[in-house]
């Protein structure tokens, strides 16, 4: 197990034995300030020793991935009797991705020696919206056909855009990358003893805090019962194979292989919250809240990572053969 | 000699902090001069929030006003946001000093 996954793992704890071990809301938001600003600048910088046209066809790539999770999800939670809200809303959060599990699946490649794109930042930079917007117009077009004539809440498109585009992890983490990108290697040297040589130990402290709030879920997980579980379970494990497709097909590497499978089978929890209570505020935030971070990030971190380097591995291995 | 007081009404409502901006957006909109809001954590028909993070917080949002300013804005946010945002609204009598200013 990685280090920084045994902090989730003792927040978690700290939550079930009912601890007062309490990070301060402040405190969870300036390190999810620095994770954002410091995965931006990393691949920014990445970004910057080579052609950025050259990965073009990969921005179009994740981009379409995210687009299309939710409308593939879609019919399978109806299918389980999921609301219409609720569908559409749970889908967007998968399209969706979470830049934490990037962060874990980052260090897991690291410690098993494995390389991959230094740029990938900029795939969850793009990743994060596409599959919010399919989610609040999955939400539109078949709540409407579902519910025609029922007054419905009036939504404020112009706030909601504002939310889309410029919330604060999409916003962060293009500034983060724009600004490595121009600054480059040397340009970036004063600030690389807080943002490159900490994020291991803040990552860290913000795991400990997630495992906390994820602890916290848990008994919710109870609530929402088998169906909540299969589904934190299982969407992921389904998700991870378009992923590491889309990552063959695009000729990445081994490890970036991994990191597209792992961010094809993340659900967003800081982006799609805040996007879906205001776009679908019928759907119900405490049952996609606890199948995404109560469920699919502490799967995803403990079992799903080892399972898609995995599978990586297996696909890749006909690639390298001569 | 005590000071000349006017009575007005405040009006508490607290709610999931997703809706903050459209709130502060509606009392003014409704006619209120101002307004102060507040992070809480608490707990209630719908469970405990606990404020740990994003999608957790709570806002308690106090505004100052006239009486049908307050009942403007109880209207609003009880039939906009009540069916579907956690949503608590109480009005009190309240008196001050400088009634122009609310």
């Amino acid at each position: 197990m990685d280090i920084v996954v045994a902090f989730f793992v003792i927040g978690v704890f700290a939550r079930l034995v009912k601890s007062d071990l309490r990070v301060p809301e402040a405190l969870y938001e300036t390190l999810a300030i620095y994770l954002l600003l410091a995965i931006g600048l990393k691949g920014g910088i990445e970004l910057s020793k080579q052609s950025a046209v050259l990965i073009l066809p990969q921005i179009a790539a994740v981009a379409a991935l995210s687009f299309l999770i939710p409308l593939a999800l879609y019919p399978g939670l109806r299918a389980l009797r999921l609301s219409v809200a609720d569908s559409a809303s749970m889908a967007a959060h998968y399209g969706s991705v979470s830049v934490v599990t990037f962060a874990v699946v980052t260090t897991a490649l690291t410690r098993a020696g494995m390389s991959y794109e230094g740029h990938a930042a900029v795939w969850v930079a793009i990743m994060e919206t596409p599959g919010l917007v399919t989610g609040v117009v999955l939400a539109r077009v078949m709540g409407r056909a579902q519910a025609a004539g029922t007054p419905g809440l009036a939504i404020r498109w112009g706030a909601l855009v504002r939310e889309v585009v410029f919330g604060k992890s999409v916003l962060l983490l293009i500034g983060g990358l724009i600004i490595g990108a121009v600054a480059g290697v040397s340009g970036t040297d004063p600030i690389k003893p807080l943002f490159v040589d900490l994020f291991k130990g803040v990552l860290a402290i913000f795991l400990l805090e997630l495992g906390l709030v994820a602890g916290g879920r848990l008994g919710e997980v109870r609530t929402f019962g088998l169906k909540a579980l299969g589904i934190g379970v299982i969407v992921p494990l389904l998700l991870s194979v378009p992923g590491a497709a889309v990552g063959m097909l695009l000729g990445l590497s081994t490890g970036g292989v991994v990191i597209l499978a792992t961010l094809a089978a993340s659900a967003s929890y800081i982006a799609a919250p805040t996007v879906m209570r205001m776009a679908v505020p019928q759907a119900n935030s405490a049952l996609t809240i606890t199948v995404a971070l109560g469920i699919t990030f502490p799967f995803n971190i403990l079992i799903g990572i080892p399972l898609y380097i995995r599978l990586a591995e297996a696909l890749t291995v006909w690639r390298v053969a001569p | 000699m005590s000071p000349v007081l006017h009575p007005r009404r405040v009006v508490v409502i607290l709610a999931e902090a997703s809706i903050e901006r459209l709130l502060t957006e509606d009392v003014q909109r409704l006619g209120a001069h101002g307004y102060n809001i507040t992070d809480v954590r608490g707990a209630g028909a719908s469970g405990a929030r606990e404020g740990a993070w994003d999608a957790d917080r709570t806002i308690r949002m106090e505004v100052v006003c006239d009486a049908d300013v307050a009942d403007r804005i109880c209207e609003h946010v009880l039939s906009t946001y009540a069916a579907h945002y956690g949503v608590t609204v109480y009005v009190a009598d309240v008196h001050v000093m400088r009634p122009q200013k609310f």
